[in-house]
């Protein structure tokens, strides 16, 4: 950090300046002038709530794909219909015992078991060879689509939150203030979406620290520097991959019954999430977890700020994100060292 | 990157060989004479609908196809937006050109709004490269990809110039000539045409100086870069080259459906692309023209199929990822490949075990 502001004062001057623009526009109520250029403040934090949480839901199904493209350099391009599947089977199990969070574990054990099966049938048989990979992940993820229309047919499924988390709740941030009495209006919020924010960064914290405090971790971070060295070590390295893909196919499960909880699940998601793990990534930075965390908040926030400032555009923002970033970072903004 | 190694030419050996035929004058195999007729005396026996609704469609498709097939199989860069950039000029073709949509259409003649929009879409093709070609192998495909998506969300929400989700429609193929280019028998013509000329085209560029660098950047980019060649230059001409193509497509494609709407450069249709290009065959540039054939084929006949065997015909999306899936799995080099292997074995001598020839 200090040697950060150090090498670059013009930087950190401009961050610390924007940081603090940032933080009084939460926080302050707004002036009147202000409302009136570019829209209310709930509007606003609204938006910046909405990122966060979007966010946080493409970090998942990112970080499930970018950890088994870093360790395996396995590229899954099924992995939007392995968070669609999930969503399906947290619906279904949701709908049949009532239980929501039962809904999370079925979804992680049944498809990260696919995610075994990928692993075991399909990428161990094509290791290295990442345009084979490529294809035959495309032609899974069509038939896994067209099994999944066969199925759930073209309906829009949601995932129907619990009694204890539905609703709104009062956030100590002010909104505005009220007219007639003089007083603070404060945000509320969805309390699904907070606690679904919570639990993404307890996964996202966790995931860090299995990487970098415990021996699978080593294990793994090993395995993305130098696989064959640490095969030659006698650590058998085949299961190691088995449970980072599952792990990664199973966190790619969960993100689909919060995606369903949030949204809904109906065809076309699959693609849609696929491709924003992909936009993740690439500006995150391949096989990093901090970079797929950054990348989805960016994404996120690009998402959310455009659709309610630039309906028209909101996506060519996102694209904007990817583009300058492959121009100045080609490797992400957080890179793997190599 | 198995899939784009070997890429032997089948078709050329046999004219290279030292004893000729009479027949063979001409240097071109007696095979494409045989084609060529068929496809040229093809209006006489088929319908209308044969004519428009499957050779016609699989001309367009072939082409998009061969310029992925171009990229992928010299270049070795996968591409994913092929089908956005024949997007690009089908949906120029009908914002200059005439369309339902009088508010957003120019309504500029069909000489000047083709060209343009051809440009249009070899622009996009090459700025997408210029974009694509700093990254290798699965980057590529995850660039493209996500280009070819952003692109179809922008026309999707996009109401003031590509009319959102409904699109563009009513857009007319031209009459000039005293000639209605709309009906079956003068488009079929016009489309295989610009088939045979991209095809030919591919084969000269191939050959051509500019070619054979792109070969070689295939093979050994740092290579290339050590004996002095722009590598990342070659990269983003093909791009433009196949974009021409692909832009040509684009408009033989609007002219076809008479519409563009976002579902024309959706994800799905990209991946068709992709899919036609490896099931036909990379090694090659008749390989997309098959693959696209037996897709167009597949995808107008399989309900009749699917029903008659018992199944629902909307299952054919899963019999085109199934079969894909048999093709990638066990003939990297799809139908060309097949062939090639079955020649090989019939050539074979049973005794030595040796090929002749």
């Amino acid at each position: 950090m200090g040697r950060f502001a150090a090498r670059h004062p013009i930087w950190s001057a401009i961050i610390v300046l924007a940081a603090a623009v940032l933080i009084w526009a939460i926080f302050a109520p707004w002036p009147e002038a202000l409302e009136d250029a570019i829209g209310r403040k709930k509007i606003f934090l609204n938006a910046l709530f909405n990122g966060i949480t979007l966010g946080a839901l493409y970090f998942l199904v990112a970080s499930g794909f970018t950890l088994i493209f870093g360790l395996m350099k396995n590229v899954n391009l099924a992995h939007g219909s392995l968070y669609m599947l999930g969503g399906y089977l947290g619906y279904e199990t949701a709908a049949a015992t009532g239980w929501w969070l039962l809904s999370f574990v079925v979804a992680f054990v049944v498809v990260g078991l696919i995610g075994v099966l990928l692993q075991v049938l399909v990428f161990r048989r094509m290791e290295g060879e990442d345009l084979k990979q490529t294809l035959v992940t495309i032609g899974i993820s069509i038939v896994i689509a067209d099994l999944m229309m066969w199925i759930w047919g073209g309906d829009f499924y949601q995932i129907l939150t619990p009694a204890w988390l539905s609703g709104p709740i009062d956030l100590p941030l002010i909104t505005g203030v009220s007219r007639r009495t003089g007083e603070y209006i404060y945000l509320t919020y969805p309390v699904v979406r907070l606690v679904i924010l919570l639990a993404a960064i307890a996964i996202g914290v966790g995931m860090w620290l299995a990487l970098n405090r415990t021996r699978i971790g080593m294990l793994v971070r090993a395995g993305v520097d130098d696989r064959d060295m640490l095969s030659a070590t006698g650590v058998r390295i085949q299961r190691v991959f088995v449970l980072v893909f599952a792990f990664g196919a199973g966190l790619a499960g969960i993100a689909g019954v919060i995606g369903g909880t949030f949204q809904s699940v109906a065809p076309g998601e699959d693609t849609r999430f696929l491709l924003a793990s992909l936009v993740v990534v690439i500006v995150g930075g391949m096989g990093s977890i901090p970079g797929a965390a950054l990348g989805a908040l960016l994404i996120g926030l690009a998402e959310q700020f455009g659709s309610v400032y630039a309906p028209t555009y909101a996506v060519v923002l996102t694209f904007l994100i990817m583009v300058l970033v492959l121009a100045f970072r080609p490797q992400g903004l957080v890179a793997v060292r190599r | 990157m198995a899939i784009l190694d070997a890429p032997t030419d089948a078709a050329t050996d046999s004219g290279s060989r030292a004893e000729r035929r009479w027949w063979q004058l001409s240097g071109i195999p007696p095979a494409y004479w045989i084609v060529g007729l068929i496809l040229l005396f093809m209006p006489v026996v088929a319908s209308g609908f044969v004519l428009s609704q499957l050779l016609a469609w699989s001309f367009i498709l072939g082409m998009i196809a061969l310029s992925l097939m171009f990229l992928a199989g010299y270049g070795n860069m996968v591409s994913l937006v092929q089908m956005t950039v024949a997007g690009v000029a089908a949906y120029m073709v009908a914002i200059f050109g005439t369309s339902a949509v009088d508010t957003i259409s120019l309504g500029w003649p069909w000489w000047v709004a083709a060209p343009v929009a051809i440009l249009v879409a070899v622009l996009f093709g090459t700025l997408s490269g210029a974009l694509a070609v700093r990254t290798e192998g699965i980057y590529t495909i995850m660039i493209t990809l996500a280009i070819a998506a952003a692109m179809f969300y922008l026309v999707r929400q996009n109401y003031s110039l590509f009319n959102g989700f409904s699109g563009l429609n009513q857009v007319s193929a031209p009459v000039f000539w005293g000639v209605n280019w709309r009906a079956a028998v003068p488009f079929y013509y016009l489309c295989l045409v610009c088939a045979a000329l991209s095809y030919l085209a591919v084969i000269y560029v191939k050959r051509s100086p500019f070619g054979l660098a792109l070969q070689g950047v295939r093979d050994n980019p740092r290579r290339m870069a050590a004996l002095g060649f722009n590598v990342t230059a070659h990269r983003i001409a093909a791009y433009a080259f196949a974009s021409l193509i692909a832009g040509v497509a684009g408009v033989l494609l609007v002219w076809l459906n008479g519409q563009v709407s976002p579902g024309t450069i959706a994800v799905g249709p990209a991946i068709d692309i992709l899919i036609i290009a490896v099931v036909g065959g990379l090694a090659h540039p008749i390989g997309p023209f098959l693959g696209a054939l037996l897709y167009v084929f597949l995808r107008t006949f399989a309900l009749d199929v699917l029903v008659s065997v018992g199944l629902a015909g909307e299952r054919f999306q899963l019999l085109i990822g199934l079969g894909f899936l048999v093709v990638v799995f066990f003939s990297s080099d799809g139908l060309l490949g097949i062939w090639r292997r079955l020649r090989e074995r019939s050539r074979r001598d049973p005794l030595t075990g040796e090929t002749d020839g």
